[in-house]
């Protein structure tokens, strides 16, 4: 029987990895399904569930975050994300990154012994930094 | 006797940090062991991740998307990825002096040079020198996720984006084994796709449904390929801090060894010059009674 080599990797390793005879995948342009010798195909992946059909029978599903999937005959890929992400998160994280660099400068070249002061400053700020944006990804 | 009870007491003190760098060289050993598996791990995705990219370019060779556009130097970012944390040798030290000797290249030829930092001990560094930074974020830890990172990459690809930078490098610790690290600079923006004859399978024979047009996946997949660069700097760099906080510690726990040697030795004479001291006074004593 004809079958695919599944593979969905992400940034921090690898996902799932075996055979499958079919993929049904949340494609940037509608959902696709995918079965052996399928034409190659790129395309983007939006946030959304993938079904997949092992070799023995077994149906997985898998979530993705997005991502980019390709397809060969023989095999399919997954280049998954992780983070959460958005036209509006991913500038709100910008303006942070940003935010958090003009707050530490402020003030670089002055005196010396302000800046350990600084540095603990910069510390904390980093820190609600990041408490801030686990609650704004958990609010999503 | 007064000055073999300092030495004594100096001894002590030694052996107390000695038992510091020892556990420290200790848990930098374990979780470099981690670091290293993590490093492994991005691997898959950047490999896959490379092959798209080239794909992705060859078949829109006709659309420079804003990522690539190349332009003029004026202005250059440089990224760097510094731990956050000290006592690891002279991994940091090595990625500013690489990075100062193209800052002081880049103002002779009067290009406008500006930071984006990843690390503390970056941001601390430049708080000192003083210096434009754009973006900055700290805290990464031993797990470091994209999440944590995406801030800092959109503020440098928007301000690409934008025009008000040029050029932006990425600078980063090689990892190239346990005992060796090495600061490199890699060319960051504009994205370029590697040499296509590095794909290993399938070669360009036959051509992929774009889904939607090249070019629009090309948004996609270049900022997903920077990306990717990024993060595989950031957890190869976390190897690197472990390791060479390791071999510092070693290297800190030795020195201790033959301090206290040392000191051992210089205690023991004290001793025995003592005894000896008291041996002739008793001697003298009893000589003077008889």
């Amino acid at each position: 029987m004809a079958e695919l080599q599944l593979d969905i990797v992400a940034n921090e390793g690898e996902i799932h990895s075996g055979k499958a005879v079919m993929v049904v995948a949340p494609a940037a342009q509608g959902e696709v399904g995918i079965a052996p010798r399928h034409a190659p195909l790129l395309t983007a992946l939006k946030p959304g569930e993938m079904r997949v059909e092992t070799t023995d029978g077994q149906r997985l599903t898998f979530f993705v975050g997005g991502g980019i999937l390709e397809v060969q005959p023989d095999r399919v890929s997954v280049l998954a994300d992780t983070a959460l992400r958005s036209e509006d998160a991913d500038e709100a994280a910008a303006a942070e990154a940003k935010r958090a660099a003009e707050a530490s400068m402020e003030g670089a070249e002055s005196e010396s012994d302000l800046e350990r002061a600084q540095a603990e400053l910069a510390a904390a700020a980093a820190r609600l930094e990041f408490v801030r944006k686990l609650k704004g990804s958990a609010h999503k | 006797m007064s000055a073999a009870k300092e030495i004594r007491g100096k001894i002590k003190s030694v052996q107390n940090t000695q038992k510091i760098t020892r556990a420290m060289e200790k848990v930098a050993m374990s979780k470099m062991r981690k670091a290293q598996e993590r490093m492994a791990q991005a691997r898959p995705y950047a490999h896959k991740m490379t092959e798209v990219m080239q794909r992705v370019a060859a078949a829109s060779s006709d659309y420079t998307h804003p990522l690539m556009a190349e332009r003029p130097v004026k202005r250059v970012t440089y990224l760097l990825v510094t731990t956050d944390r000290g006592l690891c040798g002279g991994l940091n030290i090595n990625i500013f002096r690489k990075v100062l000797t193209e800052m002081k290249r880049h103002r002779d030829e009067g290009v406008e040079v500006q930071f984006a930092l990843l690390g503390s001990k970056g941001l601390a560094y430049f708080k000192r020198l003083g210096g434009k930074v754009i973006a900055s974020a700290t805290g990464l830890g031993d797990k470091p996720t994209m999440q944590d990172m995406l801030g800092v990459i959109n503020a440098v690809t928007a301000s690409y984006e934008q025009g008000e930078t040029d050029r932006v490098y990425l600078v980063s610790s090689k990892f190239v084994n346990t005992m060796t690290q090495k600061a490199e600079i890699a060319q960051l923006l504009p994205a370029k796709a590697p040499e296509a004859e590095m794909t290993t399978e399938g070669g360009f024979g036959w051509d992929y449904i774009y889904e939607p047009s090249a070019p629009e996946l090309m948004d996609t997949v270049v900022q997903r390929y920077v990306e990717s660069l990024v993060y595989t700097a950031v957890v190869e760099n976390a190897a690197c801090e472990q390791s060479a906080r390791m071999v510092a510690m070693k290297a800190a726990s030795d020195n201790a060894g033959k301090i206290i040697d040392d000191l051992q030795l210089a205690y023991n004479k004290a001793r025995q010059a003592n005894i000896t001291k008291e041996l002739a006074e008793i001697v003298g004593g009893a000589a003077a009674i008889e």
